[in-house]
């Protein structure tokens, strides 16, 4: 079951659910960006819904932000994402990703 | 500069700072008393409250139970008041051991730990945290099992990361005050676990 949210301000519905497999998408905008470079390009699987937050990327810009991006934290396989990885196969990195970044996988 | 002694002058930063702050008194943006209060209320942060909040936890298993799900209304019911949504309770087991680092910049629970230590800013932890764990824990001094699962948690953007970690054995029966004693802010983190 996904928490509900509940926002004063307009948000955009969340698309996916916890277990789904997403990949980030592999872009380089100009600005301010919160999804690290090092994570773009790479699949995982939302770990869950952390709620509806105003758009970094626009806040940067004196802009509102609005409406809301839905925000999830995204479970990596280390091994995934560091083909050399040193260190249990079962090791995971968790980061969270905005909607607008993330595509099925 | 009103201490006596050797005169220095002031860096950049220094007198951005000292520049910045008289312009918004001036212009009656803030008033001195309010910048005051602010500093006072960030010094106040510390990371006992972090640690209360642990050993609570490790007390209270209902309490516990409420940390991990809510994590901003259970340090509410202590008292201490975290913006509501952002707090993330990550929890230690002998499964999984979770450590939380910031790569973009410095993300960190400051309302429940205070202000970060350098290092947690240094781009050496930053780098190395999210691509070798294992490496940079134990030039903390802590190895960890290859049967356990490692959780690096990268702290990019609306939410704050705090580590509850295992209550170690050879506490049974202590008070909270006690216990909340041995929980330091890197067992918080995640780079080192409470020992006795």
């Amino acid at each position: 079951m996904q928490p509900q949210f509940v926002t004063d301000y307009a948000a955009v519905a969340p698309r996916f659910q916890a277990g789904e497999r997403v990949r980030v998408r592999k872009t380089a905008p100009l600005g301010h960006i919160r999804t690290p470079f090092y994570i773009r390009g790479h699949a995982g699987t939302i770990e869950r819904l952390c709620g509806c937050f105003p758009n970094p990327e626009e806040l940067a810009q004196m802009r509102d932000g609005l409406p809301a991006q839905p925000l999830y934290r995204v479970r990596f396989r280390q091994k995934d994402v560091w083909p050399d990885y040193r260190g249990s196969d079962t090791d995971v990195l968790e980061i969270e990703i905005f909607q607008h970044w993330l595509e099925k996988a | 500069m009103n201490e006596k002694g050797v005169y220095k002058p002031l860096t950049y930063f220094q007198l951005m700072e000292v520049s910045l702050r008289e312009l918004l008194v001036e212009k009656g943006v803030l008033t001195q008393a309010q910048i005051e209060e602010a500093v006072e209320d960030m010094r106040r942060r510390t990371p006992e409250r972090g640690a209360k909040v642990v050993a609570r936890a490790w007390v209270d298993a209902q309490f516990k139970r409420r940390l991990l799900d809510d994590g901003p209304g259970a340090c509410e019911s202590l008292g201490i008041d975290v913006p509501k949504l952002r707090l993330v309770v990550v929890e230690n087991t002998p499964e999984v051991h979770n450590a939380v680092v910031c790569t973009l910049c410095s993300c960190y629970p400051r309302m429940l730990l205070g202000i970060p230590p350098d290092w947690y800013k240094s781009r050496n932890y930053r780098s190395r945290m999210v691509r070798e764990p294992r490496a940079v824990l134990a030039e903390f001094g802590l190895s960890i099992p290859e049967t356990t699962q490692i959780r690096v948690h990268d702290s990019t953007a609306d939410m704050r990361y705090m580590v509850l970690p295992m209550r170690p054995p050879g506490t049974e029966g202590w008070s909270e005050e006690r216990l909340a004693a041995i929980v330091n802010r890197d067992a918080m983190i995640g780079v080192a676990v409470p020992r006795v």
